[in-house]
């Protein structure tokens, strides 16, 4: 599988879900094992109107999409993996009207456990956030063909 | 209305929607919070843009993520004296089953309240409190 085909993949994959779309969230750079998503700024997602600086769980849902689309990128045949947990770290606020950036990775494959770190910063700018998540393999055949074939593209 | 006086007209009234009102981000989810005696119950309403997997279909992990760290901050909020937004400092969720495309819940317990830091437990579950779709613990630093 190529970088196209991860990038095509995890384009397909996050326009499946709604608060994603939502969010406008989009791939900056899909390579194998690794994925940046961009998280456009939003007067929606305020978190405290004062400052305009974005809520924390905007960013929370950047990364969960970031760690289990990378995911994508680290297996060669489609499969949805619940997540387990996720663990995230506010270094410091986003600055407003700016986007945000995830680039998440997964560090160790098992048969059964997909382990992901990610790490959430703005251009130029120091990291806002990091996280760890676990994310449980329930094989492919827990995801009916015609969504698999949708993320693949009919392609194996 | 200030923040101190909304803080006072919620905590007067037990009516959370003009706070949660004044938070895009809660708005942008559905929040919503009802007061029973001196416990809060926090809501998120079904909501069609909450989803993740279409297949379930299953509210996406992150906004059962934001809801229940948005709970955890207001729930910290009602509890001090300065309607000031607790900053989150770090934030710790296991998800227990899928939470599917109905409405959702969430109660907050303070563990521990110090000088600067404190550490708040959240409890998220759909159809039965006994079962919930996931749990979380989050530290916030309190401002003065």
């Amino acid at each position: 599988m190529n970088d196209d085909t991860r990038r095509d993949r995890v384009t397909r994959f996050i326009e499946t879900l709604n608060q994603a779309r939502e969010l406008g969230l989009s791939v900056e750079d899909a390579k194998e094992g690794e994925l940046v998503l961009c998280l456009p700024y939003s007067d929606r997602i305020i978190g405290n109107p004062e400052t305009g600086v974005i809520h924390g769980g905007a960013i929370t849902t950047l990364m969960d999409t970031a760690s289990g689309s990378v995911i994508i990128c680290a297996l060669d045949e489609f499969e949805l993996c619940p997540t387990l947990d996720l663990r995230v770290d506010y270094m410091r606020p986003a600055e407003p009207r700016k986007p945000v950036y995830a680039r998440a990775e997964t560090y160790k494959v098992t048969r059964n456990i997909i382990f992901t770190r990610c790490q959430a910063y703005q251009e130029g700018g120091e990291t806002i956030a990091n996280c760890v998540g676990t994310f449980m393999r329930i094989g492919k055949e827990a995801t009916p063909k015609g969504y698999r074939d949708l993320i693949t593209g009919g392609e194996v | 209305m200030t923040d101190a006086e909304l803080l006072q007209y919620t905590r007067d009234t037990g009516d959370f929607s003009r706070m949660l009102s004044s938070i895009p981000y809660a708005r942008f989810i559905g929040l919503e919070c009802d007061r029973f005696g001196d416990d809060l119950i926090f809501r998120l309403p079904r909501k069609q843009q909450n989803l993740g997997n279409p297949i379930l279909p299953a509210i996406h992990g992150g906004v059962i993520g934001g809801f229940m760290e948005l709970s955890a901050a207001f729930y910290l909020m009602m509890s001090q004296e300065t309607p000031r937004m607790p900053r989150i400092v770090d934030f710790s969720l296991d998800y227990l089953r899928a939470g599917l495309d109905r409405e959702t819940y969430a109660e907050c317990r303070l563990t521990r309240q110090g000088n600067r830091v404190a550490n708040v437990m959240i409890t998220a579950w759909q159809k039965s409190r006994s079962q919930p779709i996931a749990t979380a613990r989050a530290h916030f630093l309190i401002e003065g």
